[in-house]
Formats: structure tokens, sequence, C-alpha cells
């Protein structure tokens, strides 16, 4: 088995893989990470089969945390296979923060929060944001601090799906791109590297200041969003919010107090900078 | 250096002796516990000792998932206690939950999947229609597999809670029906000891009785490290003088005293536990239960897979005779095909 390890914010992972190749992607595209020595979680990138080790290469993702019908994925996505098991150990695994479907970034020390459904297009603006002046700290997970209330950065790979990898290569024209991976269970995707900043950064909280709730596809409006609305549409957001107990519920009500919300609809890049921008002025 | 499943036995057997260990020996250790989910009660054990700082992280964490897992278990009994408040017959909870209920030490740091309980076989019926009408419903919809249940099995068909999304299983006994072992499923009810909150967990010999046959007369030995500490910390709290002849009797009673002698024999000899001289004799064939017990590589992944062949086979010729064995299989096998 071989055997990649990374650190990602404060989260350290351990990779096994029978095959070589996916683990030579992952340790160019990361390596300006730092390596731990004893990882929080481990997973594993196994043939389904010993025949298909060889022909027609299938990766079956296994680790400490697994999802019981979690489909194979052929060879090609095996660097894929192993952004998804390592996300499914944080949405599974991780008791030492809330954890946010959600991806942030941060100016003056102060993070904008934005979730939503998978095509709301959090993750794009955020790796937009990113490049145009802000600190970039995760398009997947916010990790919220249970006693300060703090947003902990989880900068790993940028994760672009389909209309997004275009946009993002003609907007970080010095990023380093994994390989464009067609036609996968979640569409076209194409990994990107975080920009140093983040990465060198990725130990540095940053206060809460706004969230939004981005909508992609429809004409520019701004809404506010009812506390009431916020705190469920968060738990619903929150993989560990139950299992946290009393302290995610204190951390989720400090945050719905003490957070400015609002919902913004959206029709391009452009468009959402712009209203991003003005309610930053305005609310944070 | 290569690790298995000892590695784990030793830590919890000795944890201060995890001061030897180098980063890949924590690894290994921390990755085989989670995988025989056994790592709450390793963080239990590990609780006061200096660690790395790393370990010292994940074994908060695994803490704090305990407390979730124990704080859900004792919702989840109390959740089956009110949907069967117009029940007059006992209500027994068992395995993980019973521990936790009772406040036993083999419930501090456990892992706990489903709820168990136990009633009386000619109440199914009735404790059936109060959880249905509570909102579980039945989670397999295939007729054969709900049949088979209800004609062999120990259990009724696994329920679901709809909002809840938690299983519970009802059980009339503590083996198959199918088992030769005929274990006195009444007597166990009627000596069962009442909890504060009207529920009830079976009386300490009997609790030990159903782990044991739970382990060594039912399964194929997966996940028996934890099975196998729940057995010490059993014997551990109710070891006294009195109680070993005691539960000797009663497990011949239930038919159950070879599998409760292995595991006696094997609680002492993997986790060092105080049992008297006379059930310490080593059988010829205990070496294979603990090779397969500690099946695992520093990866948590099962080894020793013709061992565990073995015991899979075993396990399926302790369930049933061979030519209904060998009907299920055909039935099995023709449906997956």
């Amino acid at each position: 088995m071989h055997e990649f390890r990374v650190q990602v914010g404060p989260a350290a992972f351990r990779i096994g893989s029978q095959w070589k190749r996916p683990l030579d992607q992952l340790a160019e595209l990361y390596r300006d990470y730092p390596v731990p020595t004893v990882p929080d979680y481990s997973v594993r990138l196994e043939s389904v089969s010993l025949l298909r080790r060889f022909i027609r290469p299938s990766v079956a993702i296994h680790g400490d945390y697994m999802l019981p019908d979690a489909a194979p994925l052929p060879l090609a996505q095996g660097l894929l296979a192993a952004e998804m098991a390592m996300n499914l150990q944080m949405a599974l695994g991780w008791r030492r923060h809330l954890l946010l479907h959600a991806s942030a970034v941060e100016k003056d020390g102060r993070a904008l929060i934005m979730t939503g459904q998978s095509g709301s297009g959090k993750s794009t603006l955020a790796a937009m944001l990113g490049h145009r002046g802000w600190r970039f700290m995760g398009d997947e997970f916010v990790l919220i601090d249970l006693d300060k209330g703090d947003a902990v950065p989880f900068p790993r790979l940028i994760s672009l799906k389909n209309e997004a990898i275009g946009a993002m290569m003609a907007t970080a024209l010095d990023g380093r791109f994994g390989p464009l991976m067609e036609a996968t269970p979640k569409g076209d995707i194409r990994h990107l590297v975080p920009p140093a900043d983040a990465i060198a950064a990725m130990a540095q909280p940053a206060r809460p200041a706004l969230l939004l709730f981005p909508s992609f596809g429809f004409e520019a409006t701004v809404r506010e969003v009812a506390p009431s609305e916020v705190f469920m549409r968060l738990t619903q957001a929150s993989t560990n919010y139950v299992a946290l107990g009393e302290k995610g519920f204190s951390t989720l009500t400090r945050f719905v107090q003490t957070v400015p919300a609002r919902a913004i609809d959206y029709r391009d890049g452009i468009e959402a900078e712009a209203l991003v921008n003005q309610l930053w002025a305005e609310c944070a | 250096m290569s690790y298995d499943g000892m590695l784990l036995v030793d830590a919890l057997r000795d944890p201060a002796g995890t001061a030897r260990l180098d980063p890949a020996g924590w690894t290994a250790l921390l990755t085989i516990a989670r995988v025989e989910q056994l790592l709450g009660t390793l963080a239990r054990r590990l609780t006061g000792l200096s660690v790395p700082d790393a370990v010292a992280d994940i074994l908060a964490e695994a803490r704090v998932n305990a407390e979730y897992q124990r704080r859900s278990a004792l919702w989840e009994a109390d959740c089956a206690r009110r949907a069967l408040a117009d029940y007059s017959g006992k209500v027994v909870l068992m395995k993980g939950t019973a521990y936790v209920a009772a406040g036993l030490k083999a419930g501090e740091g456990r892992h706990i999947g489903d709820l168990d309980i136990m009633v009386a076989q000619a109440d199914l019926p009735q404790v059936e229609a109060a959880l249905l009408k509570a909102g579980w419903e039945w989670v397999k919809e295939d007729a054969y597999d709900d049949a088979y249940y209800r004609d062999h099995m120990h259990e009724l068909p696994p329920l679901i809670h709809k909002e809840r999304d938690r299983m519970i299983d009802v059980h009339h006994t503590i083996l198959p029906l199918t088992a030769r072992p005929r274990p006195d499923a009444a007597a166990m009810l009627a000596e069962a000891t009442a909890l504060t909150n009207g529920l009830y967990v079976l009386n300490p010999a009997d609790m030990l009785i159903h782990s044991a046959a739970h382990l060594f007369a039912d399964g194929e030995l997966d996940g028996g490290l934890r099975n196998l500490w729940d057995l010490h910390c059993l014997m551990t709290e109710y070891g006294d003088d009195a109680f070993w002849p005691a539960l000797a009797k009663r497990a011949a009673h239930h038919q159950l005293l070879a599998p409760v002698e292995r595991a006696v024999r094997l609680t002492h000899q993997l986790y060092g536990t105080e049992v008297p001289q006379g059930w310490r004799r080593w059988h010829r064939q205990d070496k294979h239960y603990v090779r397969r017990l500690t099946a695992r590589d520093h990866w948590g992944r099962g080894t020793h897979k013709f061992t565990r062949l073995l015991f899979y086979v075993r396990s399926h010729w302790l369930r049933m005779p061979p030519m209904m064995l060998a009907r299920h299989l055909w039935t099995k096998w023709r449906k997956s095909a």
C-alpha cells in the first residue's frame, strides 16, 4: 500500500492507495502543505477485487468512516476519490468545531461565510474572491470554534465543477490545476491549489462578520433572512450539530445572534462581487 | 514493526505501556481501535496519562463522540419506554444501552449502535403494534427475510424510527431458534433487575451469559475485541466469590456453559481479567479464537483471510442445521443472482 499524508487546517489525513498515481497527483497538488506525524483519519483507495486492480481498475473508498453504498470510481478519478474520502471523514468524524457545509474568505481578520445547496455557487464565489483581494479559507467546510466562535480555515484543494472550471482558468492565470476529470458522478471536475496566502495562513482563524446564502441564476437581489430561518438552515448545513450537544447549540446560537445574514441572487461573478462588496461595507 | 490487534489489547490492559509508542505505533493503535469500535473506551482508559498532542486531540474527540452515543442511547431507550407505556410486561434493555442505563463500567466510552430490548415472546404482537403506532417502521420489505425472522430468529425483523432514523431490535430470547442451545428466556425475564425509570436490565449472570453467547455461540467474531472488553468489565465489576459458582450454574441452566467458559478463559488471557483458578484451563482451540480476534493490520484491515472464512462458516453452522442452511443459502443466492 502506497501512503501519503497531509495536514489541512486543523485536520491531518493519511491516505493509502494500491496504486501510486493518485498519490503522486495529491503529493504534487498538496506540496506546500505540512506533513503530520499522527493523522486524525486514515482513508484507503482499494480495488473492488483483485482482477479490477489491473483490468479497468476501479477504486473503492474505504476509511475510518465509510458510507455503505458509496459507488467505486474509475482509477482515472482516483484523485477525486481521495478528496471525497477526506471530506467524508470530516463530515462524519469531526467533533472539535461546529462544522458548517459552507465556503469562506477573509479580509482584515474578519470572515465572510457563504452557505447553500450544491449549485448555489458558494464554492466558485470563494475561489474567485480568493483570487481578488480576499484570503481563501475553504470551499467545502467552515469550522466554528466552540469556545471563541471564530471561523477556522479548512483550505483543501478547490473543487471546480463544470462551467466553474473555465471561469477560474480565466481568473487564476498563474493557478496550479489538477488533471481534468470528465464525466464523474458530479460532472466535470478539476482541482485548483488555493493561493499561497491561503495555505500559509491556514492556522489563522477569523471572526465571522457576514453570512450569505447565495443563489446562482436569478436577477440580482438582496433579502434579509430572519434569525430563526438562519438557525434552521445552519442546523441543516452542519453534520455535527446534534453530536456536539449543548456546545453545538450554544455555538450556533451565538453565531446567529452576532453575525448578520443576507440571501443574494446573482447571474455572474461580476454581479456577485459587486453585491458582496456592497453588503460587506454595509453590514460587516 | 508490524502491528495487529494485540496492540489494542495491550493498550487497554496496560494503558501506561503506551508511553513506549512512536508515531507509527500510535497511528496503528488509533486506527485499529476505531475499526474495532473501541476508540471511546481507549480514550477513557488513557484519561490522565501523558500522550502526544495530536493523540490527545483525537482522544478528546472520541470522548465527545462517546458522550453523544451515550446520550442518544438513553434518549432512544426513553422513547421506547414511552411508546410501551401501556404494555404491562417487562421491557429489558440489552447490550450497550443496558450498560449505560445501569451505570456499569462496560458502558464507559462504549460505542452504541442500535437499541436492543427483550420482551416475552407471547407479547410480541402487542409490543410490535405499539412500536409501529409510535413511528417505527420495517426496514426489510422482503417477504422471505420477514418470514425468516419470524419463524427462526430470536428477534423481530429490525424496525427503524422514521423521524429519528434509529433502529430497534426486539428480542424474545438471546439466540436464534435454530441454534442448538435453548436458553431459558422466561427465567431471564423473571429475574431481570428493575431500573428506576421502569425499564429493566438482565441480572448480572444473565447479562454476562448473553454477552458470551452473542460472541461465541452466534456471530463470526466481528467486533469481538469490544464484546470481550464488555465481558472483562462485567467480570471485574460482578466477580466476587459468590458470583462464579452461581454463574456456572446459571450458564448450565441456559445450556451455555461452554461459551461462557470460553469467554472467561479468553478474557483472562487477553485482558488479564481476575478470574478463579478453576476457570483458567486453556482449551486447545482457544489460540484460533485469539488469532481471529486480533486479525487486523496497521491500516485497520482484516487479516488472516482463511481464519476469517473458517469462523464465518462456523457462525452459520452454529446458527442452523445443515439442510436448513443449504435451503437458506440457496434462496439467498437465487435472490441475488
